[in-house]
């Protein structure tokens, strides 16, 4: 290929996208067994939090099994030459848990907001500048704006001092063009980095990735087995063996990251990370990926169509976080047939 | 004749503010404040023959005849405006989150003696929501309230964007201290979509022991109760009671929507009002207590 693809960074988020996927019930055990896993492999970042970031552990989003200061430090102790990422959503987490998240050893910080809100993210990201840390700018469910907003909102988090930022394809609902499209017009704005996160609803996760990388991204995500919200994340192991098949150095141990996958993530999978229909509607719809469960448990309990919900949330534009409004939109559909049943 | 007040801050709630006093009986609007000349809130208290000036808290310091200031501005500038305004022996009722005076929300805790010279009404989202935590704590005891207030990005102004770590703090903070939750948690989510959603607003609530009946006895009197002053503050969901997540206890979920006035922002800015209807409430029941009209 035309492009020199020098320095791609490559980031697992088995450990915090990969926690929507079990509920948030990793042990510090487990995280700790996957750190090394990942440390061995020379992946050179993994992330490790709630799903929903710091401070993420609530009855909205779900509650962790365990504090998420003993899950980053766990991590961290494993971490060997690997950093330690967290997420952070301004809104859900504060300055004072990024701040402790740092403490402990936390060295590079996600700073996720909505693809159109950049505006609630310089203090975090500046305050994280200070501390020394590695700063992305994350905007999440960016297939819902045009690719000259999108690099707008980035302007906002590069002028606030971020190294990175991120395209975040959250519903994993783009087409290859359409992440192209986003990368290059970041590309075109921005003289930081740009980074892409894709997720698997329509199975595109490699491909928008590779996609990216073309128009010039250079932070790439992905998680093993895929293990995350939704169908989950671009495969990483995948996406390693793919890089490496086009001559694109990554640094990360090919063998050692199909083990890390197969021996250590792929037991702790709590069902198939596929492409099923509620998945696949939720990257049909352009919904935020980790509505999937929490739909499925409102369906059962109201007595709906998990696809309905779905549907009905894409139609009303629901942002990330906004988990309550599956319950609302449930609600509504079971009043509404009970109604007509009625009739 | 009426008691003269002042507005700081001239963006989205001191601009809806600006209405909501002008249609109250016992306060005189003397002075709306801000810093921007272009600012829209400026403008239309302009247009109306209201005072103003863009020298923010000095205009209001200057004029001694303002016996209550509305600070509408942010956490930061309330920090830094708070001592002024008690040097100068004028009350403060501060709609930005910066906690400096002790917190009221008009459904509790009006009555209780209002705090003497600075009043926090904490964020628009404690105001919609610590009414529902109270009227749950006072059936039975709640270990921990968590809220999530949504509202459209539209309505969510500069101020409150770079003070959206106050905001939560805050908000989390009200739950425990007026809403009678032993730990409390906020969340806030802005939303762009077009036309601009409704602020809604979820409480959730772990409550050891909670009787079904009581607590949508409680939550129904209480809603209607903040419909007195937020007509438009309703209950989208009735509360669901459900054994709770942790497995030991019930978990209540209460939804409300709040439609807006639509004073200075269309109805779906239900945030707004909600604070500004609770600042107007807060200065009038000053105007009874102790101030004398000048």
């Amino acid at each position: 290929m035309a492009t020199n693809h020098q320095n791609i960074t490559l980031v697992d988020v088995s450990l915090r996208d990969g926690s929507h996927a079990v509920r948030h019930q990793f042990t510090s055990e487990q995280v700790g067994r996957v750190a090394a896993a990942l440390a061995s492999a020379k992946v050179p970042v993994f992330e490790v939090t709630h799903g929903d970031g710091l401070g993420g552990s609530s009855l909205q989003f779900g509650l962790s099994k365990e504090p998420e200061l003993d899950w980053i430090q766990t991590a961290v102790r494993q971490a060997g030459g690997s950093r330690v990422s967290v997420l952070l959503l301004p809104g859900v987490g504060t300055r004072k848990e990024l701040k402790r998240a740092h403490e402990i050893g936390a060295s590079v910080v996600r700073v996720a907001t909505h693809c159109t809100e950049a505006d609630i993210s310089p203090q975090h990201i500046a305050m994280a500048k200070e501390l020394g840390m590695t700063v992305c700018g994350f905007l999440m469910m960016a297939h819902m704006v045009p690719p000259a907003e999108l690099a707008k909102q980035a302007r906002i988090m590069e002028e606030a001092g971020a190294d990175v930022v991120y395209v975040v394809d959250s519903a994993g609902a783009m087409l290859p063009h359409e992440a192209r499209d986003r990368v290059r017009a970041l590309r075109d704005a921005l003289s930081c980095e740009v980074g892409f996160h894709g997720h698997n609803n329509l199975g595109l996760g490699v491909a928008n990735t590779l996609a990216a990388m073309e128009e010039g991204a250079t932070w790439l995500d992905g998680s093993l087995c895929g293990l995350g919200a939704g169908a989950g994340n671009t495969q990483f192991e995948v996406l390693v063996a793919v890089l490496d098949r086009l001559g694109v150095e990554t640094g990360v141990d090919l063998y050692a990251i199909m083990d890390a996958a197969e021996e250590v993530v792929k037991p702790l999978l709590p069902r198939p990370i596929v492409i099923d229909r509620d998945a696949l509607v939720i990257g049909y719809a352009g919904v935020y990926s980790t509505f999937l469960l929490h739909a499925r448990r409102a369906a059962e309990k109201f007595g709906v169509e998990p696809r309905d919900i779905l549907i009905e949330l894409g139609r009303r534009k629901t942002v990330g976080g906004q988990e309550d409004q599956i319950i609302q939109v449930a609600y509504e559909l079971a009043h509404r047939s009970s109604v007509a049943q009625g009739r | 004749m009426a008691v003269k007040v002042g507005i700081l801050g001239s963006g989205n709630i001191g601009t809806d503010l600006m209405y909501k006093i002008l249609r109250s009986p016992s306060l005189e609007l003397a002075l709306v404040a801000g810093i921007d000349p272009q600012s829209e809130g400026l403008a239309r208290a302009r247009a109306m023959g209201i005072p103003t000036s863009t020298e923010s808290i000095d205009a209001v310091l200057a004029d001694r005849g303002i016996q209550i200031v509305f600070d509408a501005t942010s956490a930061k500038a309330h920090l830094r405006h708070a001592p002024l305004l008690k040097e100068a022996g004028k009350i403060a009722i501060d709609l930005t989150p910066a906690s400096v005076g002790d917190p009221v929300v008009p459904v509790v805790n009006l009555n209780a003696g209002l705090p003497p010279d600075n009043i926090s009404l904490i964020t628009c989202g404690a105001q919609a929501t610590v009414p529902m935590v109270y009227a749950l704590s006072r059936v039975a005891e709640v270990d921990y309230a968590e809220i999530v207030a949504t509202v459209a990005s539209k309505s969510a102004g500069p101020g409150t964007r770079a003070n959206i770590d106050e905001f939560t703090q805050a908000t989390a903070a009200s739950l425990e201290r007026v809403g009678g939750a032993k730990r409390g948690k906020a969340l806030i989510i802005l939303n762009p979509a077009e036309p601009p959603i409704m602020m809604t607003n979820t409480i959730y609530a772990l409550m050891p022991e909670a009787d079904e009946a009581a607590v949508v006895k409680s939550v129904q009197e209480m809603v209607a109760e903040v419909q007195r002053y937020v007509p438009g503050y309703k209950l989208k969901v009735p509360p669901l009671v459900e054994p709770s997540p942790t497995g030991e206890g019930k978990m209540v979920t209460i939804m409300i929507e709040v439609e807006g006035a639509g004073d200075y922002l269309p109805k779906y800015a239900g945030n707004l009002d909600i604070i500004t209807s609770a600042a107007v409430r807060v200065a009038e029941k000053l105007v009874e207590e102790r101030l004398v009209v000048s």
